[in-house]
C-alpha cells in the first residue's frame, strides 16, 4: 500500500511537468511583448535601452527552454509570479481565496452524498425483485422516487449551471427573500450557511442526479449477487444486509464518480462562483481574465489542476479502505 | 441491418423518440430561420428597448438595444446546433486518429499518446479552455476550436481501446496475410467496428459541446455582441432579471431542451449499440 502511494506520487512528476509546460506555452502564446504579458511593464513608453536592458535582466532574452526550467524552479519554489494588477504574488493571491473554494467544493459535495445516496438505495430497493418486499404503499411511493430521480438525473446534466443559479437566484433570493444572492453570508454561522445553499445547490444538481443513478444501478446488480442471497437466507436482518452486504459494495463506482467529477466541479466552481459574487478562486480566474492578468489565470490554472490530480489520487487510496479485495502492490 | 437493428430499438425507446422529435424541431428551426423569424435578429431599435413579452410584434418582448427576443432565439439555435457539431468534428477527428495509431501501432507511439492523452485529461475540461480562449482572444471560431482541441482525448482513449482488441482478430490477421496494408486494414476492418463507440461519444459530446460553449459565452469568451447566442445572451439579461426575468428564463429553456434532446438520444443509442443491455 504505501509502495502503491510512493508510485502513484512519482506518477505525478511526469504529469505536473506536462501540466507546467502547457501553462508556460500558453503565456508564451498571449499576444503582446512578454514584458507586458508576463511582468506588467509597459515597453512603449521606454526607452529601447532599458527596454533592453530589462530584457536581459529578466531573462527574457534566454532561449525558451532555459526560460522554461528557470519557470519550473520558481514554480517548485511556490513562486508563481505578481498578479499584473494588484502586484501581489499569485500564490498569495490563491492562497487567500482558498477556503472559500474550498468550502464551497466540501457543502456541495456533502449535499451530492447526502441526497444522492439516500436517493439511490431507495430507488433501487424499490425496484429491485431481491430485496425484502416492503409493504405495497411504501413501495408504490418509492417507484415514484425512482422515476423522480431518473427525470431529475437527466434535467441535472442537462442543466446549464449559469442558468440554473440564475433561476435559483430568482427564485429564493429576489422573488422569496429566504437566502442571499450573493456572497458568503454576514459572518455568523446561520448567515454563511444560508450563503452556501444556493452555489452549492447550482455546482452540485448535475453530480446529484448522476450519482444516484449510478448508487442505484449498481445497487441493483449487487442485491442480485448470490452472497446477498446467502445473507439473507442465514438469516440476517434485512436492513443489515442492505447496508452491510449491499450499499457498502455498491458505493464503489460510487468513489470513482465523486473522483472524475471533480474536473467538472471545479470548472463549475468558475462559473457558479463568477454568478454568486462568491469570493474564490474560479472567481479570481474569470477577473485575471478580463485584465488579462496572465501570471494570475495560469496560476489559478495550474492550482486547479494540482487539485484534480491529488483529488483522483485520494480517490484510488479511498478504494482500498472501501474495498479490501482491492489491493495495489 | 445492424442499422436497421438499431433504428428498432431507439424507436421502441418513448424517450429517444421524445428527444429525436425535439431535435428535429430545432434542426427545422435554424434551417428556417429567415423565414420563420418574425424580425432580423440584430436590428436594433433604441426607443424600444426591454418591451415587456406580449408588445406588438414582439412576442417575447425586446432586449436593451430593442432588438426582437424571439428571433434572436430563433437565430441562437443555429449557432449553437454548429458549435455542437463542428466541436465534436475537430474532438473526433483528433481523438478516432490518435486513438487508432496509438492502439493499432502500440509500442513507444502507443506511450506517447497516452501520456499525452493523460496530461490533457489531467486538466479541468473547462478551466482548461479557459485558459487558452483567454490567451487567444475570445471569439466564436476561436471558442469551437479549443473547445475541440481539448475534448479529443476521451475518444483516444475510447478508441485505442477497442483498437487494442480489434488488432488480435482473426480477421484482421487474414487481412495482412492477404497482403492488405495498415491503411486498407484500418479503414475497411478496424473502423467500422469502432462506429459504435464513437458514435456514442458523439452524440454526448455534441450536448457537451452545447453546454459548454454556452457556459463560455455566458463567461464572455465565446460568441461576442451583436451575436444571438443563448449563453450570452443569458448574460445580457442578467441585470434585468427582477425587471424582465423572461429574458433570463427563456434562453436557458432554449439550451435546457436542446442538450436534453441530445442527451436522451445519446442514452438511447448507447443501449441499443451495446449489445450487453439488449434484451
Amino acid at each position: 500500500m504505501k509502495r502503491y502511494i510512493v508510485r502513484r506520487l512519482l506518477l505525478l512528476v511526469p504529469l505536473l511537468l506536462g501540466v507546467s509546460a502547457l501553462t508556460f506555452a500558453l503565456i508564451h502564446l498571449a499576444p503582446g511583448d512578454p514584458l507586458s504579458t508576463q511582468f506588467g511593464l509597459n515597453p512603449r513608453g521606454m526607452e529601447p535601452e532599458t527596454v533592453e536592458r530589462l530584457r536581459a535582466q529578466l531573462g527574457l532574452n534566454d532561449p525558451l527552454p532555459v526560460q522554461y526550467f528557470r519557470h519550473l524552479g520558481s514554480l517548485l519554489r511556490g513562486d508563481m509570479g505578481r498578479s499584473l494588477a494588484t502586484r501581489t504574488p499569485v500564490s498569495q493571491e490563491i492562497w487567500a481565496r482558498f477556503p472559500a473554494t474550498l468550502e464551497l467544493a466540501i457543502a456541495t459535495e456533502a449535499l451530492v452524498l447526502l441526497v444522492s445516496i439516500p436517493l439511490g438505495v431507495l430507488s433501487a430497493v424499490a425496484v429491485s425483485p431481491w430485496s425484502p418486499a416492503p409493504p405495497v404503499p411504501r413501495r408504490r411511493w418509492a417507484r415514484l422516487v425512482d422515476a423522480l430521480c431518473s427525470g431529475g438525473a437527466l434535467l441535472g446534466v442537462s442543466m446549464p449551471s449559469f442558468w440554473l443559479g440564475i433561476m435559483l437566484m430568482l427564485l429564493f433570493a429576489q422573488n422569496l427573500g429566504w437566502l442571499p444572492s450573493t456572497g458568503r453570508g454576514d459572518g455568523t454561522l446561520v448567515g454563511a450557511l444560508k450563503a452556501l445553499v444556493l452555489p452549492a445547490v447550482t455546482l452540485g444538481a448535475g453530480l446529484m442526479g448522476l450519482v444516484a443513478r449510478v448508487t442505484r444501478s449498481q445497487l441493483l446488480e449487487v442485491l442480485s449477487q448470490d452472497h446477498v442471497r446467502t445473507a439473507h437466507a442465514k438469516g440476517l436482518a434485512p436492513r443489515w444486509v442492505l447496508i452491510r452486504h449491499g450499499v457498502r459494495n455498491a458505493l464503489i463506482p460510487v468513489v470513482t464518480i465523486l473522483g472524475m467529477q471533480a474536473a467538472s466541479l471545479l470548472g463549475g466552481a468558475v462559473i457558479v462562483e463568477t454568478i454568486f459574487a462568491w469570493p474564490g478562486i474560479g472567481r479570481l480566474a474569470v477577473n485575471a481574465i478580463w485584465r488579462r492578468d496572465y501570471p494570475v489565470i495560469m496560476g489559478t490554472v495550474l492550482v486547479f489542476s494540482v487539485l484534480f490530480v491529488l483529488t483522483n489520487l485520494g480517490v484510488d487510496i479511498l478504494y482500498t479502505l472501501i474495498d479490501p479485495r482491492i489491493r495495489y502492490d | 441491418m445492424i442499422e436497421n437493428l438499431v433504428w428498432r430499438q431507439v424507436r421502441r425507446n418513448r424517450l429517444a423518440v421524445l428527444g429525436l422529435v425535439i431535435l428535429g424541431a430545432l434542426v427545422l428551426t435554424a434551417v428556417a430561420a429567415p423565414w420563420i423569424a418574425p424580425c432580423d435578429p440584430h436590428e436594433m431599435n433604441l426607443s424600444a428597448a426591454l418591451q415587456p413579452p406580449g408588445s406588438p410584434g414582439r412576442i417575447l418582448g425586446s432586449d436593451e438595444l430593442g432588438r426582437d427576443n424571439l428571433s434572436r432565439l430563433i437565430y441562437g439555435s443555429r449557432i449553437s446546433l454548429q458549435v455542437g457539431l463542428i466541436v465534436v468534428s475537430i474532438a473526433g477527428l483528433i481523438g478516432v486518429t490518435l486513438g487508432t495509431v496509438s492502439g493499432y501501432y502500440g509500442g513507444v507511439i502507443d506511450d506517447g499518446i497516452m501520456r499525452l492523452v493523460d496530461v490533457v485529461l489531467a486538466f479541468p475540461f473547462l478551466v482548461l479552455a479557459i485558459a487558452v480562449v483567454a490567451v487567444v482572444g475570445p471569439s466564436l471560431t476561436n471558442m469551437m476550436i479549443v473547445l475541440g482541441g481539448v475534448s479529443w482525448a476521451s475518444y483516444a482513449r475510447l478508441v485505442r481501446g477497442v483498437v487494442l482488441g480489434l488488432r488480435e482478430e482473426d480477421y484482421v490477421l487474414a487481412a495482412r496475410v492477404l497482403g492488405a496494408s495498415d491503411w486498407r486494414i484500418i479503414r475497411r476492418h478496424i473502423w467500422p467496428n469502432c462506429l459504435g463507440v464513437v458514435i456514442v461519444q458523439a452524440t454526448f459530446g455534441v450536448a457537451n459541446g452545447i453546454l459548454a460553449a454556452s457556459g463560455l459565452s455566458f463567461l464572455g469568451l465565446g460568441a461576442q455582441p451583436p451575436e444571438a447566442e443563448w449563453g450570452a445572451m443569458l448574460s445580457a439579461a442578467k441585470p434585468y432579471l427582477r425587471q424582465r426575468p423572461l429574458m433570463s428564463i427563456a434562453p436557458g429553456l432554449a439550451i435546457m431542451a436542446t442538450v436534453l434532446a441530445i442527451n436522451l438520444v445519446g442514452d438511447a443509442l448507447r443501449d441499443a449499440l451495446d449489445p450487453r443491455l439488449r434484451s
